[in-house]
């Protein structure tokens, strides 16, 4: 396995406060990696920094042997690194195929392009094979803000990966889905994008899809790792059970299918 | 080729000979009327691709007073009365001073971009208007434009300058149709949208935003020199905010949904304004204040709206026809 991302001492300040501080972590191409922590951790600071979206205060970001701290999320995304929303960031006003087609078209555009037309056959086709692999095609036609949030986290989603990245970044992809549907949900993503071999991390608070979709885990707390490593070693680490999973946390199975109904 | 045309476009070729024939049917009052809303729609038609991106332009009139001015400069100081050399200087003066505010501009959004673009434009009309080689705040007249060293006069020359008018300003409604679909007219709707989101897509928001801008003020630009050649006058008044906010106005009042809205909605404005004037020569504001208002309340999205409406319903009655059949 090659690693495609390594963050070296990366440190984000605001004022007094570090949001993150010594995040070394590295992802290999490929793999899926969950991330969890509780609020205020530094789970989408560190997301924010590596799309370009905050400049970090210190430290090097290196993505495929070169560096990129610091560089505007255009070119980020041009990279290869691209990233969904906690809070869907779509085009509300726009038909679901419209906010597919527009970021086609920018995926596929390299300069300015004036006028020519922007959308063909082929292009549409594209963007419902695109809808088609999230399960979500029977909604092209309807307005974002008519659609439920589990709908738009996969347009957000499935918007994402229209570049093909190679490192995809999911920020809480369950949250503002029920919990019923958590588990069914996670499968339609993961399956979609393990298509295409993209390396993904998701931020996730609910432990039972950590352990059932992300073999490798990364614990925040307070801007700092608190634990890496493979997921069943890092839930059991005595400080993530302390200050991330809380104690209310079991286990056993017959109390996490229960917890899983309560949730 | 006539593939490759969409369905406005074809409206908008089939409208072409109508307005040059219209030239020698109706009376010569209104036919004026429709030549110098030709002028002004294309500047209406710059606000509204500008609409487009969520930028509200408050001093669009800037442009069409450079391109008026540019070309009454050169026939005034130059002695050059070529049309088509006027439009083109006219166009440059239009692009170098659009691609070089563009750098300040294209860093504002909403009430700051509107502030700003009536700052400039209110800075010109503060310097043209002491500006006494100029003629200060009465401007100075045109001469009659002559066509590659062909120079007509009377009746000829204003249906060679009608003529010429009608087949630029549906050549640039085409090109701008053509833009509204182009990568960069999509781009623009996302930065209304959610410009958050255009940036992780991976293109620069600042740079679609400069390159419409610039495109609006050579639209504009066009308008102005087509518009000031039949009036054979120039004046501040161009760059003053009243007339920057008619563009506005009749952007607001057609809608932005087809490129030929705001050519008509100029129109239009120019005849009610006419009634308006009659019916109550010194409220006449009022009237035109009342249609605003009502068109923002019943019509939010615009006259326009009231075609796509129309088609919307008989297709959804299209549609579901065969399942109340069953």
């Amino acid at each position: 396995m090659t690693t495609i991302l390594e963050t070296k001492n990366l440190e984000m300040k605001f004022g007094a406060v570090y949001a993150a501080k010594d995040i070394n972590i590295s992802i290999q191409a490929g793999e899926v990696l969950g991330v969890i922590g509780s609020n205020g951790a530094g789970k989408t600071t560190f997301v924010n920094m590596v799309t370009g979206y905050l400049k970090p205060t210190s430290g090097d970001i290196i993505y495929r042997g070169k560096s990129i701290a610091g560089r505007p999320t255009r070119e980020v995304t041009k990279l290869g690194i691209c990233r969904s929303f906690q809070i869907p960031q779509l085009f509300p006003e726009l038909p679901v195929i419209e906010n597919m087609l527009i970021a086609l078209t920018i995926a596929k555009q390299d300069r300015p392009v004036l006028f020519q037309p922007a959308i063909d056959g082929a292009l549409e086709d594209e963007a419902h094979a695109l809808l088609a692999r999230f399960n979500i095609d029977g909604y092209a036609d309807q307005e974002i803000q008519t659609l439920p949030q589990g709908v738009r986290k996969l347009v957000d989603i499935a918007m994402a990966t229209v570049t093909e990245p190679d490192l995809l970044f999911l920020d809480e992809p369950t949250s503002g889905v029920s919990a019923d549907e958590k588990m069914d949900f996670m499968r339609v993503l993961i399956d979609a994008l393990q298509t295409t071999r993209t390396a993904v991390l998701f931020i996730e608070h609910d432990m039972e899809i950590v352990e059932a979709f992300s073999p490798r885990c990364v614990a925040f707390y307070e801007g700092t790792i608190l634990a890496d490593g493979p997921t069943a070693e890092v839930l059991e680490n005595a400080k993530v059970r302390e200050f991330v999973i809380g104690s209310e946390y079991h286990r056993s199975s017959s109390d996490s299918t229960q917890q899983a109904g309560a949730t | 080729m006539i593939k490759n045309l969409d369905r406005t476009e074809i409206g908008l070729l089939i409208a072409l000979p109508i307005l040059i024939i219209i030239a020698f049917i109706l009376p010569k009052w209104l036919v004026n009327y429709v030549h110098v809303s030709m002028g002004t729609g294309l500047v209406a038609l710059g606000v509204m691709i500008q609409m487009r991106a969520g930028l509200v332009s408050f001093g669009q009139g800037l442009y069409f007073c450079v391109g008026g001015y540019a070309a009454g400069m050169m026939a005034k100081f130059y002695g050059i009365t070529d049309f088509f050399v006027l439009l083109a200087v006219g166009i440059l003066a239009a692009l170098v001073l659009s691609a070089l505010l563009g750098f300040l501009l294209r860093r504002y959004r909403e009430i700051f971009f509107a502030m700003l673009s009536l700052a400039l434009s209110m800075i010109l009309f503060g310097m043209l208007s002491s500006v006494e080689e100029l003629g200060s705040t009465d401007g100075f007249n045109l001469p009659t434009a002559s066509y590659l060293g062909w120079s007509p006069t009377g009746e000829t020359a204003q249906l060679t300058l009608y003529t010429l008018t009608c087949i630029i300003a549906i050549g640039c409604a085409i090109a701008l149709n053509r833009f509204l679909k182009s990568p960069i007219g999509y781009i623009n709707e996302a930065i209304r949208e959610n410009e958050l989101r255009v940036e992780y897509l991976g293109t620069s928001a600042h740079k679609a935003v400069h390159i419409t801008y610039v495109l609006a003020a050579v639209v504009s630009a066009i308008g102005g020199v087509l518009w000031a050649l039949p009036l054979g006058h120039v004046d501040p008044e161009m760059t003053n905010w009243t007339t920057s906010g008619q563009f506005v106005f009749v952007s607001i009042l057609s809608g932005t949904g087809n490129i030929i809205a705001p050519m008509i909605g100029t129109f239009l404005l120019e005849i009610v304004r006419v009634y308006a004037v009659e019916i109550s020569p010194n409220t006449w504001q009022m009237i035109l204040g009342t249609v605003m208002l009502l068109t923002i309340i019943f019509l939010p999205k615009g006259l326009w709206s009231l075609i796509t409406r129309k088609k919307k319903a008989t297709r959804d009655d299209g549609a579901s026809a065969p399942i109340a059949g069953e």
